[in-house]
C-alpha cells in the first residue's frame, strides 16, 4: 500500500486530488469529535457577520458559524454520496457480472432493464423519488444511487465480456469452477481497477447532485447543515452577505474537483496501458 | 470598488450586449401594471377553489359580490347598492345596482344572486368556504333589483361574509366556465393566462362604477424569493404586495425607486399543537412550550425583524385585541420546572411538520433551537401543502406544525371541537355561541376578549406573531392597498404619477 | 441495416412500455389528494369527493392506467386537474422556453468546446493544452446552479446588464426574449462545455493514434491534413454520443436552473405539477420526456451508422 502510493503520489493529478480528498475527509471526520461553535445553536444576535478571526468564514442569517457547518456539511456530502455509490456497485456490478456470465436472454433482459431507467431523466426522476418518499437525506442517497446501478453493470458487464475469453479463465473453466466463483475469484478483482476510477467519478457527482437536491429543498433536514441547502439560503441574502453564497459553493467545487483529479490520477497509475494510449 | 463596476459595465455594454438599450420604457404616464405574486392560481373560479391566490387575482377586479370589503376591513356596497335588515336580524334586502352587464355583454339582475348563492350552497357544491352560507336559509329574488335572504338565525357577520370572494356573483351562462375563462362584473375582463407565467387582465370598458385608471394588468407569478428579488430590481416587475423575501426589505427601502410598505395581515403565526396527543394533553407541557419560546427571536430571524408579537389567536389591529404577550414570558428554568411536574424532567422527543412557506420552515427550525433548551427534541419534518392538508389538518396526524391562519377573525376555529388543534373547552365555546347571538358592538368586543384569554390560559398553541405584509412596489404607483384585510390585489383605484 | 432499425424501434417501445408502469406506479403511492390540495383546507368531505368524482379519480387503478395510457397512443395526454386545460397545451407552452434554452446552450457549449478541445489535442503538451485541461477540470466541478448564481449576482444585479430572470415571451421581441435566456443557457453550457472539450480532446488523439492515421501521415499527409480529413470524422463519434446525452439531459434536467431565472419551462412545469398533485401531468410529461431520450438515443445510434461505415457493414 505504501508502495503504491509513493508511485502514485508521482502523479501530479493524484497528489492533488489526494491531498484535497484527505483535507475534506478529515474535516468531515473532526466535525464529529469537535467544531469551532455548535451548528445547531442558533444565535440570531450576531447574525450576517462578514469572514473575521472570531468566525472564519463569516455567520449565517440565523447566526450559526459557516465554517463548522461546512464541516459538518462536509460530511453530510461524503455520506450521501459515498452511500450512493456503494448502492451503485452493490447492485451494477453483480447485475453486470451476472449477465455478462449467463449471455443470452437473461443478458439482454438485464441491460434493457438498464436502459428503462437511463432513459429517464435522473434530476427530474430524483424529485419524483423525493415527492414519494418525503424529502430527506436517505431519499436523496436512494434518488443519486439508483441511477449510478446502470453506469456500474454496463461498466461491469463489458469489462467481464471482455475478460471471458482470456486464457486464465479458460484455464479455471476447464478446471471445474463454476462461473460464479470464476466471477469472484477471477472477473471481479481484475476489473477493480476500472470500478475504482468510476466510483470516484460517481462520487464526485453524486456530491454536485446531493448539493443540487438540498438546493432545491429535496436533500438533508435541518437542523443538520449541508452545502446545497447554504446556498439556497445564502440566494436571497447575495447582496449583502456574498460569503453565505461563495465559501459553500467554493467547497462543492473544491471536494469534487479534489475527486475528480484523484480518479484521473488513479486512472493513469493503475493503467499504465491506458496512459501510454493516451500520450 | 465604484469605479471598477462602472468600468466593467461600460465595457459590457459597449462590447457584447447592446440590446440592454432597447428596453427603453416608454415615457408617456403608464397605464399598465404588472403585479409579482408568489403562487400561480391553480384556476380563476373564487366559488370553486380555496386557494388565495384565485382571489388575489380576480377578487373586485373580475368578480364583485352583493358587498365588498375595503382596504380597512370595512364592509362596503358591492353589487347591491344599499341593503335593509329586518328587526330581528333574520331577513337581509339588498337592492341591487342596476345597468350592470358580465364581460360577455349580458344583464346583471337578482335571478344570477339567486342562482350564485344557491348554487354555492347546494349539496355537491365545489365551494372551499361552504360555511359562509350554511346559516341561509332561502334565497328569494323579489324583482329583478331586489333580493331577499333569509337566515336561520342572526348571524353577526353575515354581510362581511357576502363580500369573501367566495361569495362573489356570477352568470349562470358562464359559471361552468370560469376556472379557464372567468366572466364577472368587475372593472377587469380576463384577457389571457399564460400557465406557470403570468395572467393578464384587460379594462372593462363597459364597467358600470368609476373607470379604473389602468388599461391593462398582469399578475406574474414568481414564487422563489431570490428571483422575486431580482425581479423587483430589474423592473421586470412593478408592485409585491406581499413580498416573499423579508430578508431583502432593507436593501429595498434604501432604494429611492421603491415604496416599501410595512403593514399587517390577518395571519396569526402559531405553533398548532396536537392538544389531545400525550404529552401535548398535558396543559403544563403545553405552558412550557410557551414558556420557551422567543418570539422576538422568532420574529428576527425568520422574518427579519417583521411581525408583531401575539400572545393569543387575535389581530393586534382589532380593536378588541388583548395583549397577552407577556403571560408566559421566557423562563427556560420555569419551563423545566413545569415539564418536571407533567413527568417529563428529561424532556421528550416529538416531531415538528413545517409547510412550505419560509415563516414556517425558517420559524421552525428556530423553535426547534428554542425547545431543544428545555429538553424537547423536535424532529423537522418539511411537507408540502399537498401533503399537510390531509395528513396534518385532515387526518391530525402530528405533533406540532407551524402555520399562519389568514383568515380573518377566525378564532371561532378554536370552538370546533374537531379542528385539527383538537381543543376542546366548554366555556370557549359557549362563549363563542354568545358571539355569533350578539349584535351590539361593545358586548360582541367583551366577548372576544373573554374568548383570546381562553385560550391564552389553555396554552392551545405556540402564539407567536402577526404575519407582516411587505408590499414593495414602484415609488410611481399610487393606490394599492396597505393592508390585506382580505385576500385580494384591489386594482380599482391604481394609477401611476406623471 | 432495416432488420437493425426495426430491432431498435421494437425496443424502445418494450421501454416505453415498461416506463409508463413504473412512472404510474410511482405516483399512485404519491401521499397526497389532488382534490383535497385544489380546495384547501376549509372544504367540506363532501366538495373534496364531488371534485375526486368530476376528476375520475374514483375509478379503478386499472382502468385509469388504460385510459391514459390509450389516451396517449392517441396523441391525448389528458387534461391538468388544477389548470383544466389539456396537457399538451401546456407542454407546448413550456416547450417554446425549454427547447430553445436547450439549444442555445448546446450551441453555446460546442461552440467553445469543440475548438478548444480541437486546439488543445493538436497541441497537445503544451502550455495551451495544460491550461485549457486545468479549466475544464475546473469547469466540470462548478455546480451550474452556483455559477447561475454567481453570473445572476455579478451580471444582473450588480452591474445591472441582462435581466436577472423571468422570460418576456417570445411576443416581446426576438432578441428580448432571446436575451433573458443567455444567462440561464450560459449556466448550463459551462460544466457541459468543459466535459465535452475534454472528450473532443481525448476522441481526437486516440484516433489519431490509430494504424490508418499513421498510414496516412505515412504517405506523406501533412498533419493538419490528417487532422481534418480523416481523424475528426472518427473522433466526433464519442463526442456525438456526448452530445445526445448532453441534449437529453438539457430538456429535461434543468429545474433547478429553470428555478434560478424563474423560466416557466418543462421542469418547472413538472415541479410544480408535483406539488400540487397535478398527477395526469407528472406522468404525461415525464413520459414525454422519456419518448424524447430513446428517440434522442435511437438517433445517436443512427448518426454512428453515418460517421463510421465499419459500423454500418457489422450492423447488417
Amino acid at each position: 500500500m505504501t508502495d503504491f502510493l509513493k508511485t502514485a503520489l508521482r502523479n501530479k493529478s493524484f497528489a492533488t486530488g489526494f491531498v484535497i480528498t484527505v483535507i475534506v475527509v478529515l474535516m468531515a471526520v473532526v466535525s464529529f469529535l469537535w467544531t469551532p461553535y455548535d451548528v445547531t445553536d442558533l444565535d440570531i444576535g450576531s447574525k450576517l457577520k462578514s469572514p473575521s478571526w472570531t468566525h472564519w468564514f463569516g455567520t449565517d442569517h440565523f447566526g450559526r458559524d459557516i465554517f463548522s457547518m461546512i464541516m459538518v456539511g462536509a460530511r453530510n456530502s461524503i455520506a450521501v454520496a459515498l452511500v450512493a455509490v456503494i448502492i451503485g456497485v452493490g447492485f451494477g456490478v453483480p447485475i453486470g457480472c451476472w449477465a455478462a456470465a449467463r449471455r443470452g436472454l437473461l443478458d439482454e433482459a438485464l441491460m434493457r432493464g438498464n436502459d428503462v431507467i437511463f432513459a429517464f431523466p435522473a434530476l427530474l426522476s430524483a424529485v419524483m423519488i423525493t415527492a414519494v418518499f418525503g424529502p430527506g437525506a436517505i431519499n436523496a442517497i436512494i434518488a443519486i444511487g439508483i441511477f449510478n446501478i446502470p453506469v456500474f453493470a454496463r461498466l461491469a458487464r463489458g469489462a467481464a465480456l471482455s475478460l471471458w475469453p482470456r486464457d486464465f479463465i479458460m484455464a479455471a473453466r476447464s478446471a471445474g469452477k463454476s462461473s460464479t466463483r470464476i466471477t469472484v475469484e477471477h472477473i471481479v478483482p481484475n476489473m477493480a481497477n476500472l470500478l475504482i476510477v468510476q466510483a470516484t467519478i460517481a462520487f464526485a457527482l453524486g456530491i454536485i447532485q446531493e448539493a443540487g437536491l438540498a438546493y432545491v429543498g429535496l436533500g438533508t433536514q435541518p437542523p443538520l447543515p449541508s452545502w446545497g441547502k447554504m446556498l439556497n439560503e445564502a440566494q436571497t441574502m447575495m447582496s449583502f452577505a456574498p460569503h453565505m453564497a461563495i465559501i459553500p459553493g467554493l467547497a462543492i467545487v473544491i471536494t469534487v474537483l479534489g475527486l475528480n483529479l484523484l480518479g484521473d490520477g488513479l486512472r493513469d497509475v493503475l493503467d499504465p496501458r491506458l496512459t501510454r494510449k493516451r500520450d | 470598488m465604484r469605479t471598477l463596476k462602472r468600468l466593467l459595465a461600460a465595457a459590457l455594454v459597449t462590447t457584447a450586449i447592446a440590446p440592454a438599450t432597447m428596453l427603453g420604457t416608454a415615457l408617456a404616464a403608464k397605464t399598465s401594471l404588472i403585479m409579482g405574486m408568489v403562487l400561480e392560481p391553480p384556476h380563476l373560479d373564487p366559488t370553486a377553489g380555496a386557494p388565495a391566490a384565485i382571489d388575489e387575482v380576480v377578487y373586485a377586479n373580475v368578480f364583485e359580490g352583493l358587498t365588498r370589503i375595503g382596504s380597512k376591513g370595512e364592509v362596503m356596497p358591492g353589487l347591491a347598492a344599499s341593503w335593509d335588515i329586518s328587526e330581528d336580524g333574520k331577513t337581509y334586502t339588498f337592492n341591487l345596482r342596476q345597468g350592470v352587464s358580465y364581460h360577455d355583454g349580458s344583464a346583471f339582475d337578482a335571478e344570477d344572486v339567486k342562482f350564485s348563492l344557491d348554487r354555492a350552497r347546494a349539496e355537491g357544491s365545489t365551494n372551499a368556504q361552504k360555511a359562509l352560507f350554511a346559516g341561509i336559509e332561502s334565497v328569494t329574488a323579489k324583482d329583478a333589483n331586489t333580493v331577499v335572504v333569509q337566515l336561520k338565525s342572526p348571524a353577526g357577520n353575515f354581510l362581511f361574509n357576502m363580500g369573501w370572494g367566495d361569495a362573489v356573483i356570477v352568470a349562470p351562462e358562464t359559471a361552468e366556465g370560469n376556472k379557464a375563462n372567468p366572466v364577472g362584473t368587475g372593472p377587469f375582463k380576463f384577457g389571457s393566462w399564460v400557465k406557470g407565467s403570468a395572467v393578464n387582465l384587460v379594462k372593462n370598458d363597459a364597467y358600470w362604477g368609476t373607470p379604473v385608471a389602468l388599461e391593462k394588468a398582469t399578475f406574474r407569478f414568481i414564487s422563489d424569493p431570490a428571483a422575486a428579488l431580482s425581479a423587483m430590481l430589474a423592473g421586470d416587475v412593478d408592485a409585491f404586495a406581499n413580498f416573499p423575501a423579508p430578508e431583502t426589505i432593507p436593501q429595498l427601502q434604501a432604494d429611492p425607486r421603491f415604496k416599501v410598505v410595512i403593514g399587517s395581515t390577518e395571519g396569526e403565526t402559531i405553533l398548532s399543537t396536537n392538544n389531545t396527543k400525550p404529552p401535548f394533553n398535558d396543559v403544563r407541557v403545553r405552558r412550557a412550550i410557551a414558556h420557551a419560546i422567543d418570539r422576538q427571536a422568532i420574529i428576527d430571524g425568520a422574518m427579519f425583524g417583521l411581525g408583531t408579537p401575539i400572545g393569543t389567536h387575535f389581530a393586534p389591529h382589532h380593536p378588541a385585541y388583548v395583549d397577552l404577550v407577556n403571560q408566559y414570558p421566557m423562563d427556560l428554568e420555569g419551563a423545566k420546572k413545569l415539564l418536571a411536574e407533567a413527568g417529563y424532567p428529561e424532556g421528550f422527543k416529538a416531531t415538528l411538520k413545517l409547510p412550505p412557506p419560509s415563516y414556517a420552515r425558517r420559524g421552525g427550525e428556530i423553535v426547534a433551537s428554542q425547545l431543544r433548551k428545555i429538553g424537547i427534541d423536535l424532529e423537522i419534518i418539511p411537507v408540502e401543502w399537498g401533503v399537510w392538508v390531509p395528513e396534518v389538518f385532515k387526518a391530525k396526524d402530528y405533533d406540532l406544525t407551524i402555520v399562519s391562519h389568514t383568515e380573518p377573525m377566525d378564532i371561532g376555529i378554536y370552538a370546533r371541537g374537531e379542528y385539527y388543534f383538537n381543543y376542546s373547552s366548554d366555556a370557549f365555546k359557549d362563549t363563542i355561541a354568545k358571539l355569533n347571538e350578539t349584535t351590539a358592538e361593545a358586548d360582541r368586543y367583551k366577548l372576544m376578549a373573554q374568548a383570546q384569554t381562553i385560550i391564552t390560559g389553555d396554552a392551545v398553541n405556540g402564539f407567536m406573531f402577526q404575519l407582516a405584509k411587505a408590499g414593495v412596489w414602484n415609488a410611481k404607483v399610487n393606490g394599492l392597498w396597505e393592508n390585506s384585510p382580505v385576500q385580494a390585489n384591489d386594482l380599482t383605484g391604481v394609477s401611476w404619477s406623471d | 441495416m432495416l432488420l437493425f432499425l426495426v430491432r431498435k424501434t421494437l425496443w424502445a417501445a418494450a421501454t416505453l412500455a415498461v416506463a409508463s408502469v413504473l412512472v404510474f406506479a410511482a405516483l399512485e403511492i404519491v401521499p397526497g389528494d389532488p382534490a383535497q390540495v385544489m380546495l384547501g383546507i376549509n372544504a367540506t368531505d363532501e366538495a373534496v369527493s364531488a371534485l375526486r368524482q368530476d376528476l375520475g379519480l374514483n375509478k379503478p387503478v386499472l382502468e385509469r392506467y388504460f385510459s391514459w395510457v390509450l389516451g396517449m397512443l392517441q396523441g391525448d395526454f389528458g387534461k391538468s386537474y388544477t389548470y383544466s386545460v389539456p396537457v399538451n397545451e401546456l407542454v407546448a407552452d413550456r416547450v417554446t422556453i425549454s427547447l430553445p434554452l436547450a439549444l442555445l446552450s448546446l450551441f453555446i457549449s460546442t461552440a467553445i468546446a469543440i475548438p478548444v478541445g480541437l486546439y488543445a489535442a493538436a497541441r497537445r503538451g503544451s502550455l495551451a493544452d495544460t491550461g485549457i485541461m486545468a479549466l475544464s477540470q475546473i469547469g466540470i466541478a462548478i455546480p451550474n446552479f452556483w455559477f447561475a448564481l454567481l453570473l445572476v449576482y455579478f451580471l444582473a444585479i450588480w452591474l445591472q446588464l441582462v435581466p436577472a430572470g423571468g422570460f418576456p415571451g417570445w411576443e416581446a421581441g426576438f432578441l428580448i426574449a432571446l436575451k433573458s435566456l443567455l444567462l440561464p443557457a450560459v449556466s448550463l453550457a459551462l460544466p457541459q462545455a468543459a466535459i465535452l472539450s475534454r472528450v473532443t480532446r481525448s476522441a481526437l488523439l486516440e484516433t489519431l493514434g490509430e494504424d490508418y492515421i499513421r498510414t496516412a501521415r505515412a504517405k506523406g499527409l501533412s498533419r493538419r491534413a490528417t487532422i481534418w480529413k480523416h481523424a475528426l470524422r472518427n473522433a466526433m463519434i464519442p463526442v456525438l454520443t456526448i452530445l445526445g446525452l448532453q441534449f437529453a439531459y438539457l430538456l429535461a434536467g434543468t429545474i433547478i436552473i429553470e428555478n434560478v431565472f424563474y423560466l416557466p419551462g418543462l421542469g418547472r412545469l413538472v415541479f410544480q405539477a408535483i406539488s400540487l398533485r397535478d398527477l395526469i401531468v407528472v406522468e404525461s410529461v415525464v413520459m414525454m420526456l422519456v419518448a424524447t431520450i430513446i428517440v434522442i438515443n435511437l438517433m445517436v445510434d443512427l448518426a454512428y451508422l453515418w460517421v463510421d461505415p465499419r459500423l454500418r457493414h457489422r450492423q447488417s
